[in-house]
């Protein structure tokens, strides 16, 4: 008993001083909800969304991107002039990641993750791991441009991210006149 | 309107060219009597009138056809975007059935091993069994068939390696009950094939961290913006043997929280940085109150500290870890057993081809579970191979081994072949 009581005190004491020197600073963005993304990528006045049906002619090139079909008929995007976003959702471990992406001109403008439900890989909703996305550009071969770092431990969730980055500059090729 | 004004015209047209015709055959002897040309005309009124009924009548039934087709355009749309809306918003995880809310996952690896003596084995069959109960309450179990083969006299086991239930606090606190696996190095929460280099997984994280190591307690994960994360977990501790050739060996003392001996348990603390893409540091210490769980007369208390870092940029990766236990108390003493360590660096470099990604390491280990002896017990091992990925869930593995153990009897070269997969 008095070990465990030992044990206790330290968890509180260790849980103490981790608080006290590194404070709560909770990140606002980690879980944004999808409306406030759309609006926030358009200055808070977002066109009307717009649907893009998975036709046959779509699916090999997304299957290529992704590994396998996206699971829903027709994708929503909202669009203005260059600019497209895209909410799109694919699995990281063993539960969806829902993410959102601007592209403009060809090229991220904005990832954020919206819902994470995975237990492990929490780095991935930071912006110093997803601001990594910004400026990249899909290839030929329907692959990142940019080198995206991996996060120790998070390789799961890490190549979901990328897939889905390849598929919101892929789509956004299909809408743009 | 216009369909209605072309029957009109065409029955007006009707009515001229009879009235022509009636006039040329005026000419002629056998022109009906008026009553017979009355008779004629009212009859084609009759069906002029029936026809433009007939018009009137489809007019009205495609008006309808139109405003049904709207309304159901406009139901479809509606439906689809509350679907829509329900998954991008996550509700179908809080809202949806069982099965909705209930996740599988599993990994598996297969090794072949030619050295002194050459075998196979399928090493790990394992299935993960994940539930939501809602957005903040969810349920994470693993399950492990070791070795292909479980039963009395068999070689293999089954293993029940994570069963907790997992509370989100807020955006950046979690906290855990049940049993997990605990926050020390870089295996031992994450290990699936496709994620390391090498067929058998490093001595270092074997040995001397008891990888795979799961304790049964609470655990608590406070992680910020920047990117630290610090864990604190309360769990039960060792049972390590007290006598015998495995006298104070760390891995002979998993008890993997099957009616084990809980007297003395163990606290767990640590913290890592991952704020820069690529990079990971780590710094685990944990304090076990009694290795012996009080069947000795003495105390045997012991502390394992453990340090690492995994670095990948672009293709480049660089892996180091270094762990050591202190232990207590005059009997681990005696063989040396009182401080054990190890370390590892694996430098690798991985890259893209047309038919998947190769990777190429390089893996220096050594580690001493007698390092309090006086003699040299120090076995130090030499890896070097690739892994190729054909796609990223499924790793086929090959390896060599170059061994130098303390007794230089032992030593051997190990050629690896495996094949690993995860979903």
């Amino acid at each position: 008993m008095n070990t465990f009581a030992q044990i206790r005190i330290a968890l509180v004491l260790s849980l103490a001083l981790a608080y006290s020197a590194f404070g709560d600073t909770p990140d606002e963005d980690v879980y944004l909800a999808p409306d406030a993304f759309i609006s926030e990528s358009f200055d808070d006045s977002p066109p009307k969304p717009s649907v893009l049906w998975v036709t046959n002619e779509l699916k090999p090139q997304i299957q290529k991107i992704l590994g396998h079909d996206y699971p829903a008929l027709r994708i929503r995007y909202w669009a203005q002039q260059s600019r497209s976003a895209w909410i799109l959702e694919e699995i990281g471990k063993v539960k969806p990641i829902t993410v959102g992406i601007v592209v403009e001109d060809g090229k991220i403008v904005r990832l954020k993750v919206l819902i994470y439900r995975e237990s492990h890989g929490w780095e991935v909703k930071h912006s110093f791991f997803t601001d990594q996305f910004i400026e990249a550009e899909l290839t030929e071969k329907l692959r990142l441009s940019k080198n995206i770092d991996g996060i120790s431990g998070a390789t799961l969730s890490v190549n979901a991210l990328k897939r889905l980055g390849g598929l919101a500059l892929y789509l956004h090729q299909q809408v743009q006149p | 309107m216009n369909r209605n004004l072309n029957w009109t015209r065409r029955a007006a047209a009707g009515i001229a060219s009879i009235a022509v015709f009636g006039s040329a055959l005026s000419a002629q002897d056998e022109l009906p009597s008026r009553e017979e040309m009355w008779a004629i005309i009212q009859k084609q009124q009759e069906q002029i009138n029936a026809l433009l009924e007939r018009v009137d009548t489809t007019e009205v039934k495609i008006v309808e056809t139109e405003q049904a087709i709207e309304v159901t355009a406009d139901q479809v749309e509606s439906t689809a975007s509350f679907v829509e809306g329900y998954v991008a918003s996550g509700s179908a995880q809080a809202g949806a059935g069982a099965i909705g809310r209930t996740n599988l996952g599993g990994y598996g690896e297969l090794h072949y091993n030619f050295g002194k003596a050459d075998s196979a084995d399928f090493h790990r069959w394992v299935l993960f069994l994940d539930h939501a109960f809602n957005e903040n309450v969810r349920f994470v179990s693993e399950v492990e068939l070791e070795h292909s083969i479980a039963g009395a006299g068999k070689v293999g086991e089954i293993e029940l390696e994570q069963a907790y239930v997992e509370f989100d606090l807020n955006d950046t606190d979690t906290a855990k009950a049940g049993l997990f696996l605990l926050p020390i190095g870089i295996l031992n929460e994450t290990h699936e094939p496709a994620t390391f280099y090498g067929v058998e997984r490093n001595n270092v994280e074997k040995n001397i961290i008891p990888t795979t190591w799961w304790e049964g307690g609470l655990a608590y994960r406070h992680t910020n913006d920047a990117g630290w994360a610090f864990d604190a977990a309360a769990h039960t501790g060792l049972f390590t043997p007290t006598s015998g050739s495995k006298a104070f060996n760390i891995r002979s003392g998993r008890q993997k929280v099957g009616s084990a001996e809980a007297s003395d348990g163990a606290l767990t603390t640590r913290v890592t940085y991952s704020g820069t893409p690529g990079l990971q540091l780590g710094l685990s210490a944990q304090y076990q109150a009694d290795i012996a769980q009080s069947t000795l007369s003495e105390r045997i208390d012991a502390t394992l500290v453990s340090a690492h870092a995994d670095y990948q940029r672009g293709g480049f990766g660089l892996r180091a870890l270094y762990a050591r236990w202190d232990i207590g108390g005059a009997a681990p003493g005696v063989t040396g057993a009182d401080e054990q360590f190890g370390y590892y660096i694996e430098p690798s470099y991985r890259f893209e081809t047309e038919a998947g990604d190769v990777g190429f390491f390089a893996r220096y280990s050594v580690y001493d579970n007698y390092a309090g002896s006086a003699s040299n017990t120090e076995d130090a091992f030499f890896d070097i191979g690739m892994n190729y990925w054909p796609i990223e869930n499924v790793v086929f593995k090959w390896d060599v081994q170059f061994t130098d153990y303390a007794d230089s009897s032992k030593d051997e070269e190990i050629i690896n072949i495996g094949v690993g997969y995860h979903f």
